[in-house]
């Protein structure tokens, strides 16, 4: 890694960040006299121009090169000082262009999806926000000011998912989003404070650093506590076992904000992170394993849940925790780069399955629930076809974009461990059958719904449609930035981060022996084949044999029942966490402060009352009174004894 | 100078009471601004090296001078109480207050003795100080109090009258063993080689109680939630916002420079006692049913963490909890003057019958979530900085202190936005459908207060480079060699 000096650079940075405070607020400010579209519009196009000063980043700035900007001391104690600066690398450069270039389309579908909404303009601040906020998490220099977008987002995500705010069920959902988020930010928090103690610094080139000097002396323990504990928050942000449920209550938010925040950006910074923290990882191998685990088990919990879930963006949701979960699982193994290579190609794909899902739900005049949908394909062409796309790209057909990046994770992991590529692969299976049982059960058969909402079904306007093709597009080609290795092409995308994941990887020294090409095909036949097989499944049971899912009420066997309810995982917390606290808090510790604390108070007090009683009959002043007089007398004598002398 | 800044108060509060009920808010507003502005000049001067010091002889026996000094740490004290006072005074504006000239006579009468609090420099001056300003809060709260005022405030009365009294005895006993036989500050921090620590156990007691009721440490708090609600929102604001900070003020001042022997020994419990109040107050607030009590419990749980960071005895630990004392300050000024502007709107607190109102005061709205905001210690705002660094000191004292102190920034998550959501959000009930927006004063107030939140958020090197020299002095002190 080089440090580039270059001003150009650092005004392309700076205007960043600043294009969507501006329209944060011109739209904040103004928020009573621009009326729809042009405040969609500003925050459109202040997106926009972020996105291009961070395409002129891309091409301007040399992959193997970073470039830092201090802006000023931010906290300062002791030796200790923590600044406000910003760094940029391919890594960084990566997310800015999928943050931005991906959030202006959102932004864009946003300005039709939000049409007549009283809030349209509070929508759009609130999205400029996080867009802001989101960009701070991948820009900074230090492990403190990613907290600032960590928690920026968090708080974006809570404003956003509670944005209709008059239904107290969406407001619960945003609260426990955040809440369930803090949970994850206490393990960060106590991260930053061990790098903080132990290695006295957060930047992050010091912690890289620092981190090999401090473990090749004193062993590995601390940087095993750093690497866990960092990832306690990242379960929190991305929605990883145990700390997942909140995701999938996020979708009460607007369509486009699933899209952009809990599909697109916000929940793969985890992944970030960890990618930002490879050389940590790589000298703590139990950390590694942890994530492994809990990312595969995240990935498989999540796609058995979306195989029983019939609101469409619930099954979206449920998909999304289980990509996750293999982005992590990647991670695990060690391939960090991989990993992020699905979080781009992903981005894409679940951005563009949301937003056809909000073309959807938009057409139905807000149905989200798949079993009164069907037929739809005829009338919602677009729609139909860009969701096509996108449910091949996240099934892993080839050449859609899916296919590349969740290749290269199985790959990896029949390399490193048989049972992870079992298991994962399984996972895949499962992801293509909900993904078409959501695309027949959506667009084919006969329409399910009433009359009413059927006359009104009409095919998004151009604002929508459009983002839905761009995406679509990319869907489809995203993939071949990053050509299998294994069959001699070259890996665009992973040589462009290797300069940030190598010192990660040198650390784990995984040398894949690069299997045969004989074996890659293979090994893409097996995976191809098997999702092939799950969409005909798919088609079997919805098209051929028209099933439906059950209805409401409907008795359901056990695992399946288990399942439709999420595996009572709220339930559990309700019972073991949720309850309690409320039981302390309304009943034992007021009874506590009530009958025991303040009882011993005003216990001496009537000690006192009895004995005063006896000399009562001395004074009948009260006290507030005598100390008063005896506070001005004092100063009155001091005051004397100024003049006097 | 210095006198000029303990003065102006007692000055403008004579001249409130002087002019009368009709101009009385709007005097005692320009005095306290105009002693605002004193002390910003102060600041200025004192970074500029001015030395602020005055000492003149008072009583011959027993020795009592009347000496004051203003160090970085005093400045720090000082900007918080003049800063918020004339915000307390006009958050009274467009309110009907009977008897307006002694209301506001008595916060300015207020402002005297705190400040006095912080400038003395002599042990009796500043119990003096420390008693008086109890007299005035006293009487607002007895007088323009809610219905239970007089047993409530009686209560607080007694209680904290009672632990002042054992710091009394805590500083007779100091000058007992003082063989120069004066109340100074200067001599009292020599003592700490002189009194035997067996002594300075017992001490420690004397003084912690005085200041842990004031504070108020779990579990000294039990008057606390009674009389934050009782009182008048004016006199919950200077208790709540500057009059506790006295006593954490006092721990760092006087009590771990004159006892290091006691706190070397007690230290600890005395940190543990805040820890597992922060966590026990926190858990209180989230079922509390009334604003002004789930603020007093949100309250007890902050400080908590304050005084835990002091008790540290580390340079981030109390840098930590002077960024906190201000930002705690400024902050719960703002949550009290929101419940002040719920309760005038719809003559109640209770949470159960409210919701909805941010549909009918969106300006209201984003003011109290910018201050519930900076409560819950999000990035960038004051709450924050003062957070991270005591959790951090509390950290190098003890990992499973911080584990336990840091799930405040759970807790507080869940108390606070349940608050938020159970009042603000939601549809309008009978009581919240009409819902007057904020009011110009309200307006000002809570803007002003935003935009502190956020300057201190992003830049508190303000703060942590004025107090910075004078707590490496009082840890040199503090601590045991």
């Amino acid at each position: 890694m080089t440090l580039i000096d270059n001003s150009s650079f650092i005004v392309a940075a700076l205007a960043i960040l600043v294009f969507p405070i501006i329209g944060f607020t011109i739209n904040g400010l103004l928020a009573k006299s621009i009326k729809e579209p042009t405040s969609g519009w500003i925050a459109t196009l202040s997106v926009g121009f972020s996105f291009l000063a961070a395409v002129y980043l891309f091409f301007g700035l040399p992959a193997d090169s970073y470039f830092t900007v201090d802006l000023f001391q931010w906290i300062a104690f002791g030796e200790t000082t923590i600044s406000f600066g910003l760094m940029v690398d391919a890594l960084t450069v990566t997310m800015l262009l999928v943050i931005t270039g991906i959030g202006m389309l959102i932004h864009m579908y946003s300005i039709s999806y939000m049409h007549g909404d009283e809030g349209f303009t509070r929508f759009f601040t609130y999205l400029n926000m996080f867009v802001f906020f989101m960009l701070v998490l991948v820009m900074g220099s230090n492990y403190l000011i990613m907290f600032i977008g960590w928690e920026g987002v968090g708080l974006c995500s809570y404003l956003l998912i509670g944005f209709w705010f008059k239904k107290s069920a969406y407001n619960d959902a945003a609260k426990k989003a955040f809440v369930m988020n803090r949970v994850g930010d206490l393990g960060y928090l106590l991260a930053i404070f061990l790098m903080l103690f132990y290695f006295g610094t957060l930047d992050y080139s010091g912690v890289m650093v620092a981190a090999q000097e401090y473990t090749a002396i004193n062993g590995n323990t601390i940087v095993t506590a750093v690497a866990i504990l960092l990832f306690v928050g990242a379960m929190g942000k991305s929605a990883q076992l145990p700390l997942s449920t909140w995701l999938p209550d996020a979708m009460a938010g607007p369509t486009p904000v699933s899209a952009l925040i809990h599909a697109a950006t916000m929940v793969t910074a985890g992944i970030y992170m960890v990618v930002r923290s490879n050389v940590i990882y790589a000298l703590a191998p139990v950390a590694m394993d942890l994530v492994l685990v809990a990312g595969v088990l995240t990935c498989v919990y999540g796609a058995v849940i979306g195989l029983m879930q019939n609101d469409i963006k619930k099954v979206l949701a449920y998909s999304t925790v289980s990509q996750l979960g293999l982005m992590f699982a990647a991670l695990g193994l060690g391939a960090f780069s991989s990993g992020m290579f699905h979080v781009v190609t992903h981005a894409f794909f679940k951005a563009l399955l949301f937003l056809g899902a909000g073309s959807v739900i938009h057409a139905l005049s807000n149905e989200q629930d798949m079993r009164f949908m069907g037929g739809l394909s005829k009338s919602l062409k677009t729609t139909y076809t860009t969701v096509l796309i996108g449910s091949l790209a996240i099934a892993g057909i080839f050449p859609f974009a899916g296919f590349f990046s969740k290749d290269e994770i199985l790959a990896f992991a029949f390399e490193e461990n048989l049972a992870v590529w079992i298991i994962l692969s399984a996972s895949a299976v499962l992801t293509a059958f909900y993904m078409f049982r959501l695309i027949y059960l959506t667009f084919s058969g006969e329409y399910r719904g009433d009359e009413e909402t059927k006359k009104k079904i009409h095919e998004s306007p151009a604002l929508m449609t459009i983002p839905l093709w761009v995406l679509a597009g990319f869907s489809i080609v995203i993939g071949f930035i990053g050509m299998p290795e294994g069959l001699g092409f070259t890996h665009a995308f992973k040589n462009y981060l290797a300069a940030v994941t190598n010192p990660g990887t040198e650390i784990l020294n995984l040398d894949p022996h690069a299997h045969s090409v004989a074996l890659e095909l293979i090994l893409i036949g097996l995976a191809m084949g098997l999702a092939v097989a799950a969409i005909l499944y798919a088609r079997k049971k919805y098209v051929t044999d028209k099933q439906l899912p059950h209805k409401e009420g409907e008795k359901l066997p056990a695992f399946q029942h288990a399942v439709y309810n999420k595996f009572y995982l709220d339930e559990l917390y309700d019972n073991t966490i949720v309850k309690p606290i409320r039981f302390f808090s309304d009943k034992a510790f007021v009874w506590f402060d009530k009958n025991v604390l303040d009882i011993m108070v005003s216990g001496s007090a009537q000690l006192t009352k009895a004995g005063g009683n006896s000399l009562r009959l001395l004074q009948n002043g009260n006290t507030g009174f005598y100390l008063f007089l005896m506070v001005s007398g004092t100063i009155l004598l001091f005051i004397i004894r100024l003049l006097v002398k | 100078m210095i006198l000029l800044l303990l003065f102006i108060p007692l000055i403008a509060a004579a001249a409130v009471w002087l002019v009368g009920n009709k101009l009385a808010s709007r005097i005692a507003l320009i005095g306290s601004v105009f002693q605002l502005i004193l002390t910003f000049v102060v600041y200025l001067q004192y970074k500029n090296n001015e030395v602020f010091y005055f000492f003149q002889e008072w009583i011959a026996t027993p020795k009592i001078s009347f000496h004051l000094a203003a160090d970085g740490l005093s400045i720090a004290m000082l900007l918080l109480t003049n800063f918020l006072v004339p915000l307390i005074i006009l958050s009274g504006f467009n309110r009907e207050i009977n008897n307006a000239r002694s209301y506001f006579a008595l916060i300015l009468g207020m402002q005297f003795a705190l400040v006095g609090v912080f400038l003395a420099m002599d042990g009796l001056l500043y119990y003096i100080f420390w008693e008086l300003a109890l007299i005035p809060v006293y009487f607002i709260a007895l007088i323009w109090g809610g219905a239970d005022r007089v047993k409530v405030t009686l209560k607080f009365f007694i209680y904290t009258l009672a632990g002042s009294l054992f710091m009394l005895l805590g500083f007779i006993a100091l000058y007992w063993y003082n063989p120069g036989q004066s109340f100074d500050i200067r001599e009292l921090y020599r003592l700490s080689e002189v009194v035997s620590p067996e002594v300075q156990s017992w001490l420690f007691w004397a003084f912690f109680i005085a200041f842990a009721i004031k504070i108020p440490i779990v579990p000294f708090h039990t008057w606390q939630a009674d009389t934050y609600q009782q009182a008048p929102t004016q006199a919950t604001m200077l208790l709540s916002g500057i009059m506790l900070k006295m006593a954490t003020y006092s721990l760092m001042r006087w009590l771990l420079p004159i006892l290091p022997e006691g706190v070397a020994q007690w230290g600890p419990f005395a940190l543990g006692l805040c820890v597992f109040g922060i966590v026990y107050a926190s858990i209180i607030a989230i079922m509390q049913k009334d604003l002004k009590r789930l603020f007093a419990y949100s309250s007890v749980a902050h400080v908590g963490l304050i005084s835990a960071g002091i008790f540290t005895l580390t340079t981030v630990g109390l840098q930590g909890s002077v960024v906190q004392m201000l930002a705690h300050g400024v902050n719960v000024v703002g949550l009290f003057l929101c419940a002040d502007i719920i309760l005038n709107r719809t003559k109640t607190n209770d949470i159960a019958s409210l919701g909805g109102i941010r549909s009918v005061a969106p300006k209201f709205n984003t003011l109290f979530l910018i201050v519930v905001l900076a409560s819950i210690a999000l990035p960038l705002t004051n709450g924050f900085i003062g957070e991270f660094m005591l959790l951090f000191g509390i950290y190098t004292y003890n990992i499973w202190a911080a584990v336990f102190a840091g799930l405040t920034i759970i807790l507080g998550a869940v108390y606070m936005l349940r608050m938020f959501q159970n009042t603000m959000l939601g549809e309008t009930k009978a009581s919240t459908k009409v819902f007057e927006d904020l009011k110009w004063n309200e307006w000002a107030v809570l803007g002003i207060i935003a935009v502190v939140i956020f300057v201190m958020g992003l830049y508190p090197k303000i703060i942590l480079d004025l107090t910075a020299p004078s707590i490496d002095a009082i840890l040199n002190q503090a601590i045991i060699k």
